[in-house]
């Protein structure tokens, strides 16, 4: 806290509104720099088949629950895998319950 | 010359934010350190670049001459008097914009880098046409933004695109600092302005009414070697464009009256 930071909070004073301006601009940018349009299915079918590929040299997956998406939500945009895990291939089976995780 | 040539983009997205500004005082500014200097007008909606240099009276030819063959490249460029290192091929008008591809822009530069130790091209606003068309010569790019909401928010949108045509490197410029504003955190500070575009800053340009002053006059404030605050920066910035090792203006150290120093120790962190 600042003199300055003290004196607005003692007058009842707004605080600075570089703050502010700051996280509108993260959250703004954060939504402006995914381009939806961009992504085509085709890219994400792509995308999908090569996570998979990679997740399939560890650990053996269910392949029938896998879901790839992506979800926007308070103007972010993720990258959501559900990989269910049958089995990682040293041989010790492990049951991952598909339903909890949706 | 031709292949150690720089071609450089001054562009911003957002109208306004001081390109063609920038633009004038940095040619002017690396055509004075000796460098030879062409700054290109690739502003053909809304050409300014002429007026900043004074230069506006001694037009003859444009960069629509040199295309359509009417004329040779060194009978379009205008010469500055007090600054011979430095010339202008100005815009033609407005009507190029209906038939300019990105290939024309690129001949324009390339015979300018050719000549040229430095090519500046002056970027219209905006981020259609007339952007892509003054990108396709360039090989990098200098992004002037304000530290403000909007002005970095399209600054981002310019740097994606850049992005995607491999112009490197791309620097950032922040004008019309106001150091009592930043201090009194009522403005972005230049810290969270270049980590949000998370570009190499080249430079600010404190707020500075001589700015307008010199702009009336025709005479950028580089030429007329005025100590005044945005002076100093535009040097700065040239000095560091051409890789001078000096460090970036610091705007919490420039006020240097009563108020300034009180506004500094509002800032002590007291706990
Ligand atoms: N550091 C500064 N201090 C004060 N005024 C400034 C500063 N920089 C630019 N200006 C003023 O801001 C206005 C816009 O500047 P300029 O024309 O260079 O911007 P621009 O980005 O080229 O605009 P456009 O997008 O229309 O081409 C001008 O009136 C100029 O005098
Ligand atoms: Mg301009």
């Amino acid at each position: 806290m600042t003199l300055r930071d003290l004196i607005n909070k003692l007058l009842g004073r707004q605080p600075a509104s570089a703050n502010t301006a700051r996280e509108r601009l993260q959250l703004v940018l954060a939504h402006d720099r995914v381009d939806m349009s961009t992504l085509t299915t085709d890219l994400l079918d792509k995308m999908r088949k090569e996570i998979l590929d990679v997740v399939a040299k560890y650990v053996e997956i269910d392949f029938e629950e896998v879901a790839v998406s992506l979800e926007t939500e308070d103007r972010m945009t993720a990258l959501v895998a559900n990989l269910p895990i049958k089995r990682t291939l040293s041989g010790e089976i492990k049951f991952k319950d598909s339903e909890k995780n949706n | 010359m031709a292949n150690k040539s720089r071609t450089i983009l001054i562009c911003s997205g957002k109208g306004g934010v001081g390109k063609t500004t920038l633009t004038a005082n940095l040619g002017i500014a690396l055509a004075h350190s000796g460098a030879t200097t062409a700054v290109l007008d690739a502003d053909f909606g809304l050409r300014n670049l002429d007026l900043l240099l004074g230069l506006e009276n001694r037009i003859i030819y444009t960069a629509q001459d040199v295309l359509d063959s009417n004329c040779r490249l060194e009978q379009a460029l205008v010469r500055h008097k007090q600054e011979p290192n430095l010339a202008l091929l100005p815009a033609g008008d407005p009507r190029m914009l209906d038939w300019m591809k990105p290939e024309d822009m690129k001949k324009i530069s390339d015979l300018l880098s050719e000549k040229f130790d430095y090519v500046l091209v002056d970027c219209p606003a905006g981020v259609e046409d007339g952007f892509k068309n003054a990108l396709a010569g360039c090989k990098e790019a200098i992004v002037v933004t304000n530290p403000e909401l909007s002005a970095v928010r399209d600054a981002d949108r310019v740097v994606g695109i850049l992005n995607t045509c491999d112009v490197k490197p791309i620097q950032l410029v922040i004008n019309r600092v106001r150091p009592n504003m930043m201090a009194n955190q009522e403005m972005l500070s230049i810290e969270d302005v270049r980590s949000i575009l998370s570009l190499p800053l080249l430079g600010i340009v404190l707020e500075d009414e001589q700015v307008i002053i010199s702009t009336n006059r025709g005479e950028p404030l580089t030429l007329t070697g005025k100590d005044s605050p945005a002076s100093k920066c535009y040097l700065n910035i040239s000095q560091r464009l051409s890789g001078a090792d000096v460090p970036i203006i610091d705007p919490s150290k420039e006020g240097k009256s009563f108020k300034d120093k009180f506004i500094r120790l509002m800032q002590t962190k007291i706990f």
